[in-house]
């Protein structure tokens, strides 16, 4: 199995050149919202292991709202953040990255700081990385080959089907076999391919299982601590939840109307918020806390395809930015915004509760996971208010869902299988 | 909540049409205007004839209702800070371009092509007139008063046809409504285990509390001369709701290609016109008596057929074809309703619930796909234009030089939120070519067929079988082309009366 990573390069921008850097972003769309995938900056196309990636100004609106707490907003320098997901490994992308786009990458970050005309552009994207405190991968080991092959499993299959009506009349079982017949056929004429798995790579193998027994063995340890912490933990948490100010104005609409003309060209959507964390101790351990059971959920229990009830989202992740005083949070889903958050409120609102309950402004959460999004009508101003605009996103398959990625791999091991017993030729005809 | 004092819904302010649908009234004809003098405008809309939702006996034999869009608003002279606390999709308005891209208003259905509602073209206000045959005429006219022609422009008269019940393919329409909770018996919010048509009235009316049981954002006056007569707020106490009774009204001019639709059904069907006929049910997920294609269940269906009015025909869900072998998935009745309820697997008991919650439920490809229904949910009111060809026109070839006159349908619903009512509902479920698991195909009936990057395909349609290969029809032509659209604001009637008396001080 191939795993996948993550990269995200995070710099400030020179407050000069932030007009040439948007103009440059754009150059890299064929329309808003529509990127070239092969531009000339970042020929994405090129990169045969990259699923998502974009390109971002995070411009934060919302730094103004920590006043609600008497705070002075702080002057964060606006940063420019370049993410992807892909197969493999992060420092062999990252090196590959710079052998094909040199020049682009040069042009792009010469706009940010500490970026010269000498500078080893490897070296310094490499000190400007920013983990994720929490990670989502749909299908763990799905490489971008083996979608595209599996979706050229259904094209060949479906247009199979297309040119031999006489399949219509056949019982699933003889469907199934027809059909398993055919696409053998072509794979030893050598016009399908279906590559076999990739060995797992033993040190990944190693640190992954390290994490799934380290991570409740130090939560093992500590729990006595926890245990003594909790009743005082939980008296303060009721006493912020019930007087944490809620910060939903009306979304601007212009603003409002600036994200959607970057949004709906495709079947998928790219998703990046961002916001001030709440102040205090107490809600930064919760955020801690609550997101590191997110990314061990996500990694080790949960099951693929499926975040908690959730089956649009194909990669996602929480960040801190500056120390832990923001967070970002940037998805890849499919549907539009409104099935997105339809699906955050109806199906998952425990978790959009538990995960951005910290932020500041968030509707009013009870005991971390109750209420908060609920509030639908004050939610959705919310959610919309801490959206950012992304000037450039790639997506490698950009006709397929999650879903469609699931029934393709669903034929794809059907096929692969030595016989099927009838229930189960049914339930696969009926992928078709 | 606190705050909150909840009340009886008053009839005497709400339009006629949130709640009756006025079928008697066979004839209607909708205004679409622009205000040419606002002051003379204002000064009708004070005293138009609009008719409540009071239920009297007789009924009445004519009704007239009103609804403005936002630039209408502006053009009355109605604050811009009273304007802004009016929903994002309202205030953009449907021709807006993205709302397009995601209303499927793109290509042929695009609003630079629209008759009306497109570019320089969005209607002030509607006045709808309904009535039946004989005092329909004098009806309008003595609505219209003398100062009519003076008060506004006319951009469109949109009139309609009475089909007969039937939508211009032939099959029997307005079947499925839901049914508001005019009493507010609903127990807000909830978990619904069980589908139900009974939908709260805050989905439908501004002021009340909807589905989440929360009140949708709307705008709220402080008590002033002006505003005196206006409802008071039920959470935010002090304030008047100028929201309050009133809800948002949809309308979209959507021209039906009859002849297309079955003479493509026919030639998919070798000529067999009994098989042309279940290919269009298939589309449709009814039969053209408005018979589903799933069993009317025993089991009753809180909501549905319990009084005299609601039709029997609507008592069945899709719970028995997990599998879309009776009524297809892509149906129009099954994405436009899928009469599913809050969870996939109806969790009796916590743990069951809960494991559901953490993903760990149902895990077929198709399972948990779509949406709790109830907060999609859409009261439709639209009437039929132009003139009906039946079956045997349809077929037949168009006879030389006999171009059909246009016919097709003024699309009318009314909900509390565009967004995620109608918008939604077109957007994720009716337009979505991955509806429901699909993929290369939108609503059978509705699909603009255009082209998505990576999705070649949007035109096939596909009826599943329990017991071999689905059967496909590829390559289906556009049936409906959208010729106009926009988004309103029906007012409930002290807010009407509220435009038609403010502005004057801010022209």
């Amino acid at each position: 199995m191939t795993p996948q990573a993550s990269f995200m390069v995070l710099a400030p921008i020179v407050p000069s050149r932030e007009k040439q850097l948007r103009a440059l972003l754009a150059s890299m769309n064929e329309a808003p919202g529509r990127v070239n995938a092969n531009n000339g900056l970042i020929p994405f196309a090129k990169f045969e292991n990259l699923h998502f990636a974009r390109l971002i100004i995070l411009d934060d609106k919302t730094t103004g709202d920590v006043r609600v707490y008497g705070l002075q907003p702080e002057s964060y320098p606006l940063y420019l953040a370049f993410l992807g997901d892909i197969d493999g490994d992060e420092n062999s992308f990252l090196n590959n990255l710079v052998k094909v786009a040199a020049n682009g990458l040069r042009k792009i970050f010469s706009c940010c700081e500490k970026f010269g005309a000498r500078t080893n552009i490897l070296k310094w994207m490499k000190k400007r990385r920013k983990p994720s405190i929490a990670n989502y991968v749909n299908t763990r080991g799905r490489t971008v080959r083996r979608i595209r092959e599996e979706a050229t499993v259904y094209e060949v299959v479906e247009s199979y089907i297309q040119k031999n009506s006489l399949l219509w009349n056949l019982a699933p079982r003889e469907v199934y076999a027809k059909l398993k017949q055919f696409v053998d056929a072509e794979k030893a004429a050598g016009r399908l391919t279906l590559s076999p798995e990739s060995p797992t790579p033993i040190g990944w193998w190693i640190r992954d299982l390290l994490h799934l027994v380290g991570a409740p063995f130090l939560v093992l340890i500590l729990s006595p601590l926890l245990i003594v912490i909790a009743p005082f933990y939980i008296v303060r948490l009721r006493k912020l939840e019930k007087t944490d100010p809620e910060v939903c104005p009306t979304l601007d609409q212009a603003y409002g109307e600036e994200l959607s003309r970057g949004e709906d060209y495709y079947v998928s959507n790219q998703f990046s918020a961002m916001g001030s964390l709440k102040p205090g101790l107490l809600r930064l351990l919760t955020a801690i806390g609550v997101l590191g059971i997110v990314d061990y959920a996500a990694r080790h229990i949960v099951r693929p395809g499926r975040f908690a009830r959730i089956r649009t989202i194909h990669f996602a992740r929480w960040v801190f930015l500056d120390g832990t005083k923001r967070m970002i949070f940037c998805s890849n889903y499919d549907g539009s915004v409104e099935t997105y958050r339809d699906d955050f409120i109806n199906k998952t609102g425990f978790g959009i509760n538990a995960t951005f309950g910290g932020a500041v402004g968030f509707p009013r959460t009870n005991w971390i996971v109750l209420d908060g999004c609920q509030d639908e009508p004050n939610y959705v101003e919310y959610h919309r208010r801490h959206t950012l605009p992304t000037q450039v996103w790639y997506k490698a398959y950009p006709g397929l869902t999650a879903v469609d990625l699931e029934r393709n791999e669903r034929i794809r091991k059907g096929l692969e299988v030595l016989s099927l017993s009838d229930q189960e030729a049914s339930e696969w005809v009926a992928l078709l | 909540m606190g705050g909150v004092t909840m009340s009886q819904v008053d009839y005497t302010d709400v339009q006629g049409l949130v709640r009756f649908g006025y079928k008697k009234m066979t004839n209607a004809s909708y205004a679409l205007l622009r205000v040419k003098d606002a002051s003379m405008a204002r000064a009708w809309l004070h005293a138009a004839p609009v008719t409540s939702a009071v239920e009297v006996n007789p009924p009445p034999t004519t009704a007239l209702q009103v609804a403005l869009t936002a630039p209408g608003l502006e053009a009355l002279g109605v604050p811009a800070s009273v304007i802004a606390d009016f929903s994002h999709e309202f205030r953009g308005g449907m021709a807006e371009e993205s709302r397009s891209r995601q209303l499927g208003d793109v290509e042929a259905n695009g609003p630079e092509h629209w008759s009306w509602g497109g570019p320089g073209r969005v209607p002030h206000l509607m006045v709808m007139f309904f009535g039946e045959p004989g005092p329909f005429e004098t009806f309008v006219q003595t609505s219209k008063g003398p100062s009519w022609n003076d008060a506004f422009d006319t951009l469109a008269g949109l009139d309609t046809s009475d089909f007969g019940g039937v939508e211009g393919f032939g099959f029997a329409d307005g079947i499925s409504q839901p049914e508001i909770d005019w009493n507010q018996r609903l127990t807000v919010p909830r978990t619904q285990l069980d589908y139900t048509n009974i939908v709260a009235l805050g989905e439908f009316l501004l002021g009340y509390r909807n589905e989440y049981g929360k009140y949708t954002r709307r705008p709220l006056l402080e008590d002033s001369a002006t505003s005196a007569d206006l409802p008071a707020a039920e959470d935010a106490r002090g304030k008047k709701d100028l929201g309050r009774n009133g809800t948002y009204l949809v309308l979209r001019q959507l021209q039906q290609d009859v002849r297309m639709f079955w003479q493509f059904a026919l030639q998919q069907s070798g000529g067999d016109i009994a098989q042309a006929e279940k290919l269009a049910s298939a589309m449709v997920g009814r039969t053209r008596s408005g018979d589903p294609l799933e069993p009317i269940q025993e089991q009753p269906i809180p909501g549905i057929h319990t009084t005299p009015g609601q039709k029997e025909q609507n008592r069945f869900t899709f719970d028995q074809d997990p599998d879309g072998s009776r009524c297809p998935f892509g149906a129009h009745v099954r994405r436009a309703n899928p009469r599913n309820t809050d969870f996939p697997n109806r969790p009796r008991n916590l743990l069951t619930k809960l494991i559901t919650m953490l993903g760990f439920g149902p895990e077929g490809l198709c399972d948990d796909l779509t949406s709790s229904v109830r907060f999609h949910r859409i009261v439709r009111r639209g009437r039929e234009y132009g003139t009906r060809l039946d079956l045997e026109q349809a077929l037949a070839p168009v006879p030389a030089g006999n171009s059909h006159p246009e016919s097709g349908l003024h699309f009318i619903c009314l909900n509390a939120n565009i967004l995620r009512q109608f918008e939604f509902l077109q957007n994720a479920w009716l337009n979505s070519t991955k509806f429901s698991g699909l993929t290369g195909e939108s609503d059978p009936l509705l699909g603009n067929r255009v082209a998505l990057p990576g999705c070649p395909v949007t035109s096939d349609f596909t009826m599943q079988k329990s017991d071999g290969l689905r059967r496909r029809v590829s390559a289906m032509p556009q049936f409906i082309k959208v010729r106009g659209g926009a988004y309103f604001f029906m007012p409930g009637i002290k807010a009407l009366r509220y435009f038609g008396r403010t502005g004057s001080s801010n022209p």
